[in-house]
């Protein structure tokens, strides 16, 4: 199992990063009165059939060759449901994935969601030719961050160049903290 | 809060410097593995430590990569370190520190920290 839920979303990103997206949608929300953490990722990448949609929930099912078990999707699946949540993928070849996972927010079996600007620092500046667009939404406030927008204003200079980079961890941190008020989710 | 005027800063400032970054002939490849088994046994935070030292120091000869599994799950995280005209160095179970001793021992100082390696961990 993943000690935090944000490990959960950087593993299943690289679901879409092997699917060859090139955008890829994380969104956080948390409800305090609904008592919901949503996850959503989506992406534009090759996309499964119904019955690989069916398979991939299976511990034992993989399309690697160099093991036999593909534990990511389950891992976050029964994160999820241990709480009384959901989880739900929606895939059409060659259209792209959406996975979207609820957890109960106040469960004592929930996970806390983590280090989310960590997973997304990690996520923009290790994938410079993917775009990512992350939300990040808590009881009413939240923001986003459009890989798109930043490219265009950078050009051709890369994320993971040392200032660039830094100024997107700050970024990403600055605003978790306006949004959550420092809240430990 | 951060503003994208001062990302149109960063960009004015960095704009001369593209194009310095190495041909991959001459590049240091340090790959972590980054599947669920990486992930889950602390991946990320090695992968942000060398990221960290690597653009601290400004390297522009080191690249920094995530993999997916090679298959030896039981000795994640595991870090693969591929240098021009040498044979590929495997560390297994790093850790952040690990991570800052490969660091400055192997990558800048070119000594391979064997009691990391993959060899230290095989039977003898």
């Amino acid at each position: 199992m993943m000690t935090e839920i944000s490990l959960n979303v950087l593993d299943v990103v690289q679901n879409s990063i092997c699917a060859k997206a090139d955008m890829i949608g994380v969104s956080v929300a948390v409800d305090s009165i609904r008592d919901t953490l949503e996850i959503i990722i989506s992406d534009n990448g090759c996309g499964m059939t119904e019955e690989q949609v069916k398979k991939v929930v299976d511990p034992f099912y993989t399309t690697r060759t160099t093991r036999a078990v593909g534990l990511g999707i389950p891992f976050f699946k029964y994160a999820a449901e241990s709480t009384g949540g959901s989880f739900t993928i929606c895939s059409e070849p060659g259209k792209g994935t959406v996975v979207t996972a609820v957890f109960v927010l106040s469960h004592l079996d929930r996970m806390p969601l983590g280090d989310m600007t960590g997973t997304m620092h990690m996520l923009i500046t290790g994938n410079n030719a993917i775009d990512f667009l992350y939300s990040y939404a808590v009881d009413g406030k939240s923001f986003t961050l459009d890989t798109r927008e930043f490219r265009e204003i950078l050009g051709d200079v890369p994320f993971d160049m040392f200032e660039v980079s830094c100024y997107i961890k700050e970024y990403l941190q600055e605003n978790k903290d306006y949004v959550d008020e420092g809240r430990y989710i | 809060m951060k503003t994208l005027e001062e990302l149109k800063a960063i960009r004015e400032r960095m704009q001369g410097q593209i194009g310095v970054r190495s041909e991959s002939a001459t590049q240091t490849r340090v790959v972590v593995g980054m599947a669920t088994c990486g992930i889950a046994s602390g991946a990320r935070p090695v992968l942000t430590a060398f990221s960290d030292m690597v653009q601290t120091k400004n390297l522009a000869n080191i690249s920094v990569e995530q993999t997916g599994c090679i298959g030896l799950c039981q000795y994640e995280p595991i870090v693969e370190i591929m240098e021009p005209g040498k044979d590929k160095v495997t560390y297994v179970k790093m850790t952040p520190e690990k991570a800052l001793e490969v660091f400055e021992q192997h990558l800048i100082r070119g000594q391979v920290v064997g009691k990391y390696t993959i060899s230290s961990e095989m039977p003898k």
